[in-house]
């Protein structure tokens, strides 16, 4: 398995199992996650791949009767040791979600404030100015800078997960997880998303779960194929899509299952 | 910055207290009337108190037998005038309800819900006091059953919309006629529910003071006529509660926990029985 | 097509005809027949036994303002402290416990709904007012006498225990459906908080409590008019003395409780016409409350089902 050798290990993983119930979902997965690269996971749906990226910022035990052990290391500190709480790591690592759901009560600066605020951060200023940075490199300044006061529910499908990014961008995360963030988009949407995910790699390590392999040929460095709940290959993206190395990835590549 | 997050978390578990705080502060309330209705109630209970008459005023003895005759009877009334009813106009609002006449059968029998119980008892006094001249065990009836027919239909109209539409099908497929599928398919299928509401409906108007104060009345005597003022258990607690002697106190905290046993038991075992019943199916 | 006279149609018109006796006659009745009762009374006091306070059947002379005002403040009261217990039950419930508790806590709380007022009430007579008068409002008085609403001698049968018994009866139905709203909002709502970093109140105060607003007022509500319309339990421990007092700590009475007490005894035709005026009021009020209540409450649970 190869490593990610020329960047630094952002996120290392070591033996990770994760069971809804008593539902094993995911079986002993090592892997480390590259420090401003793009990883993306994919495999069919079931797989898992939705419930790893989950397990790192902790929102996998959020569902009642979740369970997760093994390890994550993010920069060499364990995020399940019983010290740290999740409420810090999430703060670290933040989150974008399959459909958009930006709080539909607030307004457009509000869910983009929503995260500092919580930080304590109440100079208006600051505020103004991280929430017109956000919007700007979630590329949807342009569309909303009239219409900041506008509800978040009131924008378009494709404004609502670029809202959501900028929402997760504003806190200044160090790691930013998508779980399949245009599956509920339109084909255009979806290019300007991917436009997005490829600026944030100059400051951010970005995981991104799709089940839409061109996607993550097109925007990763790094694959990572699961299957069954297995990390079954990983790989740089280039790689692992002309010569996998395993049967299973091989007919997922090429269309024969999934 | 560290100081504001150890204040949010702090702040966390302040409120994690103080929510489950105030479900002790809710149930503490429930604990002292049930240890309450027990310890004071259990010494008042003898066969005599289930069985015989109230002794006269100031005189120790007697008992509450006459009141739990009478709200049997007068339930009694309630349900015969209301189920049938609130089950038919259920029916009603379930297979021909969807038109303008249905939704405001369906609106006014919600809006009925909300009608304060002493409200049925005025509407009963009126109806049947004023009319017949006299308390009566008829007008205690009706005032209860004004107050069940809206739930009832309610129920009714619900547990019947959760019968499948391929059951109704696959009656009509077999050349039922329509209004034979409503009543012998639709409304057996959807019995069990019926029933529960029913009962739960029952449990609840048998502990009705108000609709009874002025109507059902009260009577020293055992059951003797529909047309004539009984007693009932509610209102013999609110009568012995609030007169001065010692001993209907403790009457009155046996008629309490009579009352309460009957009526946590019915609806306790309802609930029981259709939790079980529903998870059953699942 | 059917027969004009075919089984069927006869069937629809069957149930059609009792459920028009069963349900809108019924309704027209209770309205017509509280009218028709209180006419006398409208007619002789016009709107002013609304703001008449006087109540004095030996000279005939009614006025229902002390009556609406007790109802009013016991309910006031019973809302202001039975709202954030009941906010504060729902919440444990749904968010902080877990579903094994959850399941557990749930219907005994619930319970609380099952027992007949007139018990609450005879627990409130010998259990909670001593309580109240010992405990609660003899302090009050003694620290906080210098406001108005605490002034005076602190008795046991109060407006304050009232509203106390009102808040304990509404907090079952206020919390239960407060919490099915809670549970109502969808997790990714609350999970967009919490990978946000929101700790679980910051998460509930964000998208939670937003979310679910229309729900809970609508719950709140129908808590009101629950309160407004109890009367064995209040009638028990208000006191029953028809004053405007200031003081919560003093008697007073409610719409609900005088009829309860002197129905039986009004002698005089004018006298029962005032008392079932007073019913129509408490109808009035109790009807726009619980109208309103279930518009909301139904309009939240019908869209998100129909998501």
């Amino acid at each position: 398995m190869q490593e990610a050798k020329e960047t630094s290990v952002k996120i290392s993983v070591e033996g990770l199992n994760a069971w809804f119930n008593t539902n094993q979902v995911l079986k002993d997965i090592s892997m480390d996650i590259a420090e401003k690269r793009i990883t993306a996971i994919i495999g069919p749906s079931g797989c898992g791949k939705s419930t790893f990226v989950r397990c790192l910022n902790r929102m996998h035990e959020v569902v009642p009767k979740a369970r997760v052990t093994g390890r994550v290391l993010l920069d060499g500190e364990d995020i399940y040791s019983a010290d740290v709480d999740p409420v810090d790591i999430r703060r670290r690592v933040g989150m974008v979600f399959q459909k958009p759901n930006p709080f539909p009560t607030m307004s457009v600066y509000d869910n983009v404030a929503a995260g500092l605020r919580l930080m304590g951060v109440r100079d208006r200023a600051r505020l103004d100015r991280v929430v017109k940075k956000s919007l700007e490199m979630s590329a949807l300044w342009d569309e909303v800078k009239g219409e900041l006061n506008k509800s978040g529910a009131s924008l378009s499908g494709g404004q609502q997960q670029r809202l959501c990014i900028a929402r997760a961008l504003a806190v200044e995360p160090e790691v930013i997880l998508m779980d399949e963030p245009c599956s509920a988009l339109d084909p255009i949407a979806t290019a300007k998303i991917e436009d997005l995910i490829a600026e944030l790699k100059k400051d951010y390590t970005v995981i991104i779960v799709t089940h839409n392999m061109q996607q993550a040929a097109r925007v990763s460095d790094y694959t990572a194929f699961f299957f069954l709940g297995e990390l079954i290959e990983y790989e740089a993206t280039r790689e692992l899509f002309e010569s996998p190395a395993d049967k299973r990835t091989e007919d997922y590549i090429t269309g024969r299952f999934g | 910055m560290n100081s504001v997050q150890l204040k949010r978390k702090i702040l966390n578990k302040v409120l994690d207290f103080l929510a489950a705080f105030s479900v002790v502060i809710a149930l503490a309330p429930l604990i002292s009337i049930l240890y309450t209705v027990v310890m004071e109630g259990l010494p008042a209970i003898n066969l005599a108190f289930l069985t015989q008459l109230p002794g006269p005023v100031g005189e120790e003895g007697g008992g509450f037998g006459n009141a739990i005759q009478g709200s049997f009877i007068v339930v009694g009334i309630a349900s015969l005038i209301g189920l049938p009813i609130g089950i038919l106009s259920g029916v009603y609002l379930a297979e021909y309800g969807n038109n303008r006449f249905g939704r405001m059968v369906s609106f006014t029998a919600d809006v009925l819900t909300g009608v304060p119980s002493i409200i049925t008892g005025i509407f009963a006094y009126i109806l049947i006091v004023m009319r017949f001249g006299g308390f009566s065990a008829l007008a205690g009836g009706v005032a209860l059953a004004t107050m069940m027919i809206p739930v009832i239909v309610r129920t009714t109209e619900e547990s019947m919309r959760l019968v499948p539409d391929e059951i109704r099908e696959a009656s009509l497929a077999l050349g039922i006629p329509p209004w034979k599928t409503s009543l012998r398919i639709v409304l057996s299928t959807a019995q069990f529910g019926i029933i529960t509401g029913a009962l739960l409906t029952i449990a609840r108007v048998s502990g009705e003071t108000a609709p009874l104060l002025f109507t059902a009345f009260s009577n020293r005597f055992y059951f003797d006529g529909v047309m004539n003022p009984v007693a009932t258990l509610p209102v013999m607690i609110y009568t012995y509660a609030l007169s001065p002697f010692e001993d209907w106190h403790t009457q009155a905290w046996g008629g309490a926990l009579v009352l309460v046993s009957a009526i946590l038991v019915l609806s306790i075992g309802v609930r029981f029985a259709a939790g079980r019943k529903y998870s059953g199916g699942m | 097509m059917r027969k004009r006279f075919s089984p069927d149609t006869m069937f629809e018109f069957a149930v059609g005809a009792v459920a028009f006796t069963g349900v809108i006659l019924l309704a027209v009745l209770l309205l017509g027949e509280l009218v028709l009762g209180a006419m006398p009374s409208i007619k002789t006091f016009g709107v002013g036994f609304l703001f008449e306070t006087t109540w004095d059947p030996v000279f005939e002379k009614f006025g229902a303002l002390a009556f609406i005002y007790g109802t009013l403040l016991s309910s006031f009261l019973a809302m202001l402290i039975g709202v954030p217990l009941s906010l504060g039950i729902a919440i444990y419930l749904a968010e902080v416990a877990s579903s094994n508790v959850r399941t557990l806590i749930s219907p005994v709380i619930e319970l609380m709904a099952a027992i007949p007022s007139v018990i609450i009430g005879l627990w409130g007579i010998f259990v909670f007012a001593p309580f109240m008068r010992d405990y609660i409002a003899t302090p009050l008085a003694k620290y906080l006498g210098f406001l108005p609403f605490f002034s005076g001698p602190a008795f046991g049968l109060s407006f304050l225990t009232a509203g106390f018994i009102l808040a304990f009866m509404i907090i079952p139905i206020v919390s239960s459906i407060t919490r099915e709203a809670l549970l109502a909002v969808p997790v990714l709502q609350k999970e967009g908080a919490l990978a946000l970093g929101a700790t679980r109140w910051e998460m509930i105060v964000m998208t939670v409590l937003p979310y679910s607003r229309a729900a809970i007022f609508g719950a709140v509500i129908i808590g009101l008019g629950r309160a407004i319309g109890e009367t064995m339990a209040v009638t028990m421990v208000i006191g029953n003395t028809p004053q405007l007092a200031a003081s919560l700590l003093a008697p007073g009475y409610s719409m609900a409780a005088v009829i309860a007490n002197e129905f039986t005894e009004a002698t005089g035709d004018l006298y029962l016409s005032a008392l079932i005026e007073i019913g129509l009021i408490l109808f009035i009020i109790s009807i726009l409350v619980n109208a309103s209540s279930r518009l909301l409450v139904w309009r939240y649970f019908e869209v998100r089902d129909s998501k």
